[in-house]
This record gives C-alpha cells, sequence and structure tokens, in this order.
C-alpha cells in the first residue's frame, strides 16, 4: 500500500506525457505537399499562378459522388486548391452515394453518371430552400473496356460479343466469335473473367445503356446502376474492378478511360464504321458533340447515342454531372462551390480533361452550364 | 490400454525399444525435401502445395516408422505429436507472413514525411502523400472513446460487483454480454441512425460514439474480473474502522486493482483503434488535417488503409502508403499491448490465482 | 482477455452481509455514498439503455423497410432497393454467413486446439513462452490489416491450392473451380480462420493451464503416453471451455466486415461451389451497399443488421451458457 501514492503520481505523469504529447503531434503536421505553392491558408502567393477566382472561397467544401470523375475533381482540386486555400473533400464513393448525401445536405455538391430521378428532384427540395437540385454537365469520357490476356495487345470486340462475354456465353478468349473479330491476333486458351461493380454505379448504368441500345437481342436485362447479369465477378467502384483486372490473367472489366495505365489495355470497339474506334479523349468528344440536352429549366441532363456509326467515334461514353442547388445553397458553402464550379466549368478547367482521359462537354453545352453557374444562389 | 501392454513385443526389456531423439529431425527434412520433390516433378508452383504435400509426409512417415520400432500406442503418441507441431507451423506461416509482409512492404514508405503531412491534394493513385491526419484522426477519436467508454465500464463494473443484487444488476450483466457480441457494424449503423435523426454532418466525435459502445462492456468485463480478485478482508478492514463505503472502494478497492483495470482498459483501446466498420460509416474520411473531432469530416487510420486500398486502382503507391499505414496502426496497438502487459506484470494482485 | 471465460457467479469473497446489502439497497446515508452508487447505477443503467436504445432502434427501422419489401424478405436473392418496387431478402446472406463461419470454425478449432496443447503440453519449456506471447499479440492486430493482407497476399497464393482441389475434389461440386479469381467463400473462410485462431487459442490455453496437475502424474504414473494423457484429462476436462471459446471466435467470425469485403467478389446468388467467387455475409453486404443506399436502402440495411445482431446474440448466449455449467463443473474440482 505504501507504494500507492507514488504510483498513482507515476501514471498521473504518464497521463500528463500523453496529452501534451498529443497537443505537440497536432501542431507539428502539415498539408502541404502538392509540390509548388502552399496548400492551405495562404492563397494570396500562389493566386497569380493562374486565373481561377476565389471569390470570398474559403474553408472546406464537402463532396461525394461519381468514380467515374474521380480523377477528373482530383486534378482540379489540386490546382484549385492552390489558388484558392479551399479544401475540397470530394470522396468518390459512387453517383448514388453522393446523391444520397446531397439530398441529405451532407455535402455541397456531389458528383453523378447520371441526371437526378423526379424522386431525387422532389427530395433535394427539402435541402435546397425555394430552388431544387440540378444537374450540370461537366466532363464526359469514353468508358474503357480493360482487358489483361497475356500476349494480346490490340483487341476488337463489338456490342454482341461484349455482351456474351459479360452474360457469361462466351467463355474463353479463344472463342470463334471473338477470333472472327480479331483475324491474324493469337488468342490463348484462357478462362475468360468478367468483372463488374459491385456496388450500384453509374458507369453501370451507362455501359449496360449502351448494350440495351445497340444488342437487345444479347442484352436481356433492364438495365440500371445495379449489375444485372449472373457470373462473372465483382469489385467495389471503378478503382476496385481495375485493380482487380490487372492483378487476373484473362480478366476484362470496365471502367473510365483514366484508370487504362500501367500496363492495362483498352478494347477497341467496332461499332460498324470502317475501322475499330479505340477509347480516347478525342474519339470520345466527337460521340459526346452528337448529345442533346434534355433537362428541363435550368437543369442540363444530356441524352447520348449510343447508336453512332461515324467515323471515329466511340459509342460507350458517359457524361457526368455535377448536382448542386439552383437556389438555396447553404450560406457557408456557396461562394467555394460556386467558385470552385465555375473553374471546372471554365476554358481552363476544360482543357485539363483530355490529357487524363477524359472528354471535354461540348463548347454550346458548357456555355449553357457557365450561365447557369453564375446564377446559383 | 492394457491390451496394448500386452501385445507389445518387446517384454524382454524394461525399457521399449525406442527411435533416438533425432528421429522426427530426421523424418521432417525427409519429408521436407520429398514434398518439394514430388511438387517439382508435377509441375505445381505454389509453397502452399509444397508445404502441404510435405505436411502429410510427415505425419505419415512418422507413424509409419514408429508403428514399425516402436508399437502402436507410442506411434499414436509421435502422431499426436507430429500433428501438434503441423498444426502449430501450418498456423504460424500465415501470421508470420502477415507480420513480414506488412513490415517489408511498410518500411518502404515510412519515414519521417510520411508521418507528418496529410495525403492533400495528392491523388490516390499518386505516389506520396503521408497519414499524419489519419493518425490526427485516430488519436482523437479513441482518445474521446476512451473518456466516454472507460469511466461508464469501471463504474458499471464497480456497480456489479459492490453493489449490484437483484434483477437491475443481473439484466446489467446479461445486456454486458450481449454488448460484447454487437458486430461493430451495427454499433455504427445505430450511431449513423441518429445522425440522419439530427441531421448532422459526419464528423470525428460521431465515430468516438460508436467506439465507445464496443469499448463498454470490454472494458465492464476486465474491471469485474479484476475487482472480484480484491479479497474481502481488505473492504472489511476498511468498512471496520468506519470508512465510508464509497471511500473504502475508492481508497481500497480501485488502487489495489488499478494495474488490472489499467490493463484492460489499454486492451480495449488497442481493440478499437484498429476498427474500421464503424468508422467508415460515420466520419466521412479527410484527406485534409481536421484537428477539430467536433465539426467536420475526420480521417482515421484503418479507414485510410482501406481507401487506399479500395481507391488504389492497382497503383503500387497507393499499396505502399497503405502498407505503410497497416504497420503504424499494427506498431500502435502492440505498444499499447505491450505496455498493458507490463503493468499488468508490473501490479499483479500478489493475491488470488 | 484471456480471462474471460470465468464465472460470471460473484465468488464468495465479495458476498456481503445482510445488514451491508439492505443498506445498500436503502441507499446509503452519506451523501458520498449516495452520490457514488448513483454514478455507478447510472451507469449500469446507461449501458442497458443504449442496448435497449440500439434494439428498439434497427427493429423499427427494420420494419419500416420490411414492409414496403416487395418480396419474401427471408427467401428473395436479390438485393435492389433504390428503385420504386424495392424487392430484397437475405437468403444469400444466411447462406454466406453461415459458410464462411463454418469454414473458418473447421479450420480454426482443431488448430486452435494443437496450438493450445502445443504452448501448454508439447513445446520445449524455453518455446512456450514466446510463442504464447506471439499469438496474444497476433490477436490484436486490427481486422483491416487482415483484409489487407487477405486481399494482397493470400488471394494470389490460392490459385494453386484451388486447382489441387478442383483436380483431386471437383467431382464432389463442392470443390469445383471455373478458374475465377480465387476471392470465394473458402478464401473468406481461410482468412476468417486465421482472425479467429489467436482468440481460441488464448482461451483454449487457458483452460488447459487449469487442469489439475494430479489427473495429469496420475495418468502419468499409470504409464500413459503422453498423447494417452491428453486424450484422457486435459481433453475431457478443457472440452466446455474450448467449446465456449469457439464460440466467441464464431461470434467474431459472423459479424467480420472489413476483411471479408476486401478479399469476397461479392454477388447476389448462391454458389454450389465453394472455390467459384460469389454470394455475402451480412457484414460484407452492409459496408459494401452502404455508401450507395438512399435512405430507403439504408434501412433494408439495417434490417439484414439486426438479423446478424440476433444471431450473434443466439450465439453469444449459448456460450454464456455453456460458460456456465463449466463453472459449476471446475468448482466441483477446486
Amino acid at each position: 500500500m505504501k507504494l500507492q501514492r507514488k504510483n498513482r503520481l507515476r501514471a498521473l505523469s504518464l497521463g500528463a506525457v500523453a496529452v501534451t504529447g498529443a497537443l505537440a503531434l497536432t501542431a507539428c503536421g502539415s498539408d502541404d505537399n502538392g509540390g509548388g505553392g502552399s496548400a492551405s491558408g495562404n492563397p494570396s502567393t500562389s493566386a497569380q499562378a493562374s486565373s481561377i477566382k476565389c471569390d470570398n472561397a474559403k474553408g472546406q467544401l464537402l463532396a461525394d459522388g461519381s468514380s467515374a470523375q474521380k480523377n477528373a475533381i482530383d486534378a482540379w482540386v489540386k490546382s484549385f486548391s492552390q489558388a484558392c486555400g479551399v479544401q475540397i473533400n470530394y470522396k468518390g464513393g459512387g453517383s448514388g452515394a453522393g446523391v444520397t448525401a446531397f439530398t441529405q445536405g451532407q455535402v455541397a455538391f456531389a458528383g453523378s453518371d447520371s441526371p437526378l430521378k423526379p424522386e431525387e428532384v422532389t427530395a433535394s427540395k427539402q435541402i435546397c430552400k425555394g430552388g431544387q437540385g440540378i444537374d450540370l454537365p461537366m466532363v464526359g469520357g469514353p468508358i474503357a473496356i480493360g482487358y489483361n490476356v497475356p500476349g494480346v495487345d490490340n483487341l476488337v470486340l463489338d456490342a454482341p460479343t461484349l455482351a456474351k462475354i459479360f452474360d457469361s456465353k462466351i467463355t474463353k478468349w479463344n472463342d470463334p466469335a471473338i477470333a472472327a473479330l480479331n483475324k491474324g491476333v493469337k488468342l490463348p486458351d484462357l478462362k475468360i473473367q468478367a468483372f463488374h461493380r459491385s456496388d450500384e454505379s453509374g458507369t453501370t448504368d451507362n455501359f449496360t445503356k449502351y448494350l440495351i441500345a445497340t444488342t437487345p437481342d444479347n442484352w436481356k436485362y433492364s438495365g440500371g446502376k445495379a449489375w444485372q447479369a449472373k457470373g462473372g465477378q465483382s469489385a467495389p467502384q471503378s478503382a476496385g474492378v481495375a485493380q482487380q483486372v490487372k492483378q487476373t490473367s484473362g480478366a476484362i472489366g470496365y471502367f473510365e478511360l483514366s484508370y487504362v495505365k500501367d500496363g492495362l489495355k483498352a478494347v477497341s470497339i467496332n461499332t460498324g464504321a470502317s475501322k475499330p474506334v479505340a477509347p480516347s479523349s478525342e474519339s470520345a468528344t466527337a460521340d459526346i458533340a452528337a448529345a442533346q440536352v434534355v433537362g428541363t429549366g435550368k437543369d442540363l441532363s444530356l441524352k447520348l447515342d449510343y447508336k453512332t456509326k461515324a467515323e471515329g467515334a466511340y459509342p460507350i461514353t458517359l457524361v457526368t454531372y455535377e448536382i448542386a442547388c439552383d437556389k438555396g445553397n447553404k450560406a457557408d458553402t456557396l461562394p467555394a462551390t460556386k467558385a470552385f464550379l465555375r473553374y471546372i466549368a471554365s476554358e481552363d478547367g476544360q482543357k485539363i480533361l483530355p490529357s487524363i482521359g477524359y472528354a471535354p462537354v461540348p463548347a454550346d453545352i458548357i456555355s449553357k452550364v457557365r450561365t447557369t453557374i453564375e446564377g446559383l444562389s | 490400454m492394457s491390451t496394448a501392454a500386452v501385445t507389445d513385443k518387446r517384454h524382454s526389456t524394461l525399457r521399449a525399444a525406442s527411435l533416438p531423439r533425432w528421429t522426427p529431425w530426421v523424418i521432417a527434412a525427409g519429408s521436407l525435401v520429398l514434398g518439394i520433390g514430388i511438387s517439382m516433378a508435377a509441375g505445381l508452383d505454389s509453397q502452399v502445395q509444397w508445404g502441404l504435400i510435405a505436411a502429410v509426409l510427415f505425419v505419415l512417415g512418422t507413424f509409419g516408422v514408429a508403428a514399425r520400432v516402436e508399437g502402436r500406442r507410442q506411434a499414436k503418441d509421435r502422431v499426436a505429436t507430429s500433428l501438434v507441431w503441423v498444426a502449430f507451423l501450418l498456423a504460424v506461416v500465415p501470421l508470420v507472413s502477415l507480420i513480414w509482409v506488412t513490415v517489408v512492404r511498410g518500411v518502404k514508405v515510412l519515414d519521417v514525411y510520411f508521418l507528418t503531412h496529410s495525403m492533400g491534394v495528392v491523388a490516390d493513385t499518386e505516389p506520396g502523400g503521408g497519414i499524419y491526419h489519419a493518425i490526427i484522426g485516430s488519436l482523437e477519436q479513441v482518445g474521446l472513446a476512451t473518456l466516454i467508454g472507460a469511466p461508464i465500464g469501471v463504474l458499471t463494473a464497480i456497480y456489479l460487483v459492490e453493489y449490484g443484487r437483484g434483477r437491475l444488476a443481473k439484466a446489467v450483466t446479461f445486456f454486458v454480454d450481449v454488448m460484447t457480441g454487437i458486430p461493430s457494424i451495427v454499433a455504427g449503423l445505430f450511431i449513423l441512425s441518429l445522425m440522419l435523426i439530427f441531421e448532422m454532418q459526419p464528423f470525428g466525435f460521431a465515430g468516438s460514439l460508436a467506439l465507445a459502445i464496443l469499448m463498454m462492456p470490454v472494458v465492464v468485463r476486465s474491471t469485474e474480473e479484476m475487482l472480484k480478485l480484491v479479497p474481502n478482508e481488505l473492504r472489511e478492514a476498511s468498512l471496520a474502522l468506519g470508512v465510508p463505503k464509497w471511500r473504502t472502494i475508492l481508497k481500497v478497492v480501485l488502487p489495489t486493482s488499478v494495474g488490472g483495470i489499467t490493463t484492460g482498459i489499454m486492451l480495449a483501446v488497442a481493440r478499437i483503434a484498429g476498427e474500421t466498420a464503424p468508422v467508415l460509416l460515420l466520419v466521412f474520411g479527410n484527406p485534409f488535417i481536421n484537428n477539430n473531432p467536433f465539426e467536420g469530416a475526420q480521417a482515421s487510420l484503418p479507414l485510410y488503409i482501406y481507401q487506399q486500398f479500395a481507391n488504389s486502382a492497382g497503383s503500387g503507391a497507393a499499396f505502399d502508403r497503405a502498407w505503410a499505414a497497416s504497420l503504424t496502426l499494427i506498431a500502435f496497438v502492440m505498444i499499447l499491448n505491450l505496455v498493458a502487459r507490463g503493468i499488468a506484470r508490473w501490479k499483479a494482485p500478489k493475491t488470488g490465482r | 482477455m484471456d480471462i474471460s471465460t470465468t464465472t460470471d457467479v460473484p465468488p464468495p469473497a465479495s458476498q456481503p452481509t445482510i445488514a451491508e446489502r439492505k443498506r445498500a439497497a436503502r441507499g446509503a446515508t452519506r451523501p458520498g455514498d449516495r452520490i457514488f452508487l448513483g454514478l455507478s447505477r447510472g451507469s449500469g443503467i446507461l449501458l442497458l439503455v443504449i442496448m435497449a436504445a440500439i434494439a428498439v432502434f434497427l427493429t423499427y427501422r427494420a420494419v419500416l423497410a420490411i414492409s414496403k419489401d416487395h418480396a419474401n424478405f427471408l427467401t428473395t436473392f436479390e438485393w435492389n432497393t433504390n428503385v420504386l418496387e424495392p424487392k430484397f431478402g437475405i437468403a444469400v446472406l444466411v447462406f454466406g454467413t453461415i459458410v464462411s463461419s463454418v469454414i473458418a470454425m473447421v479450420i480454426a478449432v482443431p488448430v486452435a486446439v494443437a496450438i493450445a496443447l502445443f504452448i501448454t503440453h508439447y513445446a520445449p519449456r524455453r518455446m512456450s513462452g514466446p510463442v504464447a506471447y506471439v499469438i496474444d499479440l497476433l490477436a490484436a492486430v486490427p481486422s483491416i490489416v487482415y483484409g489487407l493482407w487477405g486481399a494482397l497476399v493470400l488471394v494470389p497464393h490460392m490459385n494453386g491450392l484451388f486447382g489441387w482441389l478442383n483436380d483431386f475434389f471437383g467431382w464432389t461440386g463442392v470443390f469445383s473451380w471455373d478458374e475465377g479469381a480465387p476471392r470465394s467463400m473458402l478464401t473468406v473462410g481461410i482468412l476468417l480462420a486465421i482472425m479467429i485462431l489467436p482468440i481460441i487459442t488464448n482461451v483454449s490455453r487457458e483452460v488447459f493451464r487449469q487442469v489439475p496437475q494430479m489427473h495429469e502424474e496420475a495418468a502419468l504414473a499409470l504409464g500413459a503416453t503422453r498423447w494417452e494423457v491428453v486424450r484422457m484429462s486435459v481433453l475431457p476436462f478443457g472440452r466446455s471451455g474450448v467449446i465456449s471459446a469457439s464460440m466467441l471466435g464464431l461470434g467474431r467470425a459472423l459479424g467480420e466486415t472489413m476483411a471479408v469485403a476486401t478479399v469476397l467478389s461479392p454477388s447476389f446468388d448462391i454458389q454450389a461451389s465453394l472455390l467459384n467467387p460469389g454470394g455475402g455475409t451480412f457484414a460484407q453486404n452492409i459496408a459494401s451497399k452502404f455508401s450507395e443506399a438512399n435512405e430507403f436502402g439504408r434501412d433494408a440495411l439495417i434490417a439484414s443488421g439486426l438479423v446478424l445482431f440476433v444471431i450473434t446474440l443466439l450465439v453469444n448466449g449459448a456460450a454464456r451458457l455453456i460458460i456456465a455449467r463449466r463453472a459449476e463443473y471446475s468448482g466441483a474440482n477446486a
């Protein structure tokens, strides 16, 4: 018992050391890892680097949504936060996650591969006081069909073959249907591992829309964000699918073109044009140029042309939207949201897209987007 | 067993014939070589198969040799021994591999820069960035959870041991047990639902609440055990001197068991520090530093590991960061464990077991 | 906590006198006593309130979701909540959760018992201490690290084993393999087995340590071999302890989230073969569907969480009963 007093003192001092240690720790970390400019707190030093208008943007923006545009947002966030000192925390949790978080008022804006559905618009009216959620097309892009087949560098497929592969009707890489499209290519006797998304996803939605539009006989599902076909394997999010395709010999999967790197290869699509089209920023732009605005009012949702046979137009594309309130955005996040959206819709912002595997939104549409953004309140 | 003794043929000498002590080693080496040989011949490329073949050969070989020389009873004994060894090796291989891989791949990017910088604007697929923001998030969330969970847990245990009689105590005991079995994701769902009702944004403290729920029953159970070890004579002596019961508990019972209680709390802390599921639902994750657990999204180490893994798109840089963060987390948990054990040994009650 | 198997029955040591009990019940006269009793009783009540809140809330949300389910909640092989006529059911999840846990138990329990025996009875003395220590520490490795290791190290290593199982046991159907990436129930089961191994080992070891020395010495004196000692005195004494240890492990395997979510290739159908990817577990399904779910979808996931909650409750209840019985048994021996 004699020792207790001393021990308690010792325990107390231990605790004190732990607390002061933690306090000291909180002071020594840094967010600054963007290379040149300071990432936080000091906007003036690096603002001259670009033409980004910051207004009164400050603090941190929460955003969530489509993993399809995550790579584009990452690139935009980098230049934007260096210029304005606003931290934009975009979590690529998926379109559904983004819309859910948006309609619950958890995020300032959401990214989505599909426009808001009527019931989601209704839900958004609770958050947007006096207004509603609107779709702003910001990023276009091809959905690449990535594959990992040893010894095959240039694979061509068409819509029916794709549908059969993803529906587990074609199970070997040396299947006659594939061989017919790839004359002269030595296809291995390897099992096809078709990967799809395990979560709900706008990428899945757009990919299956393409299959339904072009080859309804081979793809008899109703479509939607959830994968419906049986068989195959699944992984969460585009990054997960890309990761699995990269790791698995004989794998094929669909994701955004920006994930096609580090040894992944993408399928060229035989659309009926004179030669197969590879996914690229240009070929997707060619397809998106034919898109039409179908949204009403300030909403700018688009309709894409999946059946295109135009030369050099890649048919499997998607347009991802940013979703924000037209009226009634939260007062404290409005300046930052507006500044960021203005930047990404600007020429500077759209200019970045082709270099990272996306396609810019056609000029006439993006100019409408810019007008709409200026009107956000 | 008696029949076995009778059928033992070597009753001419007092001691039955027995294999030399080096036999198991020789059989083990032999089966290993043979296992690799067979695998090579059959063109098997997985070390898992080599190991399994060698293990089977070892057990069979031991039985064969022992049955010949020593008789069936001894052979059975030898087989049991070799099975136990094989099981031990079988289990040690993945566990060692886990630690080995984490250390080897974790040290690649683990340096001062990594520990003192956040991810900031570094994209998940690019190299660079660090885990400072996640460490801060984890420390704050776990710290707050401990501040809530530990006192409630200890007080509940005191109630159960020192006061608790009757229906309420029985109910508490039962539900503490039930609570121990709550899957961590259910605790997360519970807090999330509260947040949805009050329309709150994700923030670090929400994670703390879920972690505190997971921590309480563990603390209650361990503290209960420790308090029960305190000999009743101490209490009686104190009460007999006219010391009020609450002072008896504070000044006699708790100091006597403080070592064990601290150990229990630290083990509970180690456990919740590695919880991912509730944090995944509640704190949102954040690549930037957020020192305020009560407002705004925060990161946490386990969540960071998961995000680096899930968003990697197979990029080596993200995997390296995930491993390095795992190494940091394991180191943290292990240190807590070691300290807890140290305290337990240092303050082990002299009475009881 | 290795000692968690010990009894709930308060030892005679802390039995208070009747007078004391009455005083405690009446609430003590001194203000300090009253405050302290109030605080500690309050904490106990708070625990009850939290539990009640969890149960009530889960049930409430679950009822909301199930009442709008356009399919049978128990038998549907589908999880589609983000549409006008939501259809979801837990059949696949029940199957997957049970299968993966059973695989984990089948592998982990014998191995864990063997390791516990190794530490207490077989290992060279110099080795047993450190081994026990290392296994103890491994119980504390966070599950996300197991998940990371499982996805990046274990899965690639399973290819050979799967091919082998397919070659020799493929005819059973249970072990047939279509050469998909080995992200299947068997891999999940193996990973879960590795994860729960330290827990079961720790508890079993404590039980084996408590085997009365006299029993073993008596067997040895009769000329029993080491195996016979183990079989006749150690295992019977430890049986109920091992069972309750296994139940604790089972509880953890049932509710494990991250390790399953990183390793499994989820799908909403039941695979006859353990080697083909597909299936899902409760916790994994919640984690992977959660972020995409709208409010109704979250309620549906909460409904599945409630089922998981009830299952783990039953398992823990069973473990508790067994432990209680063991307490009587070992009490007679003491």
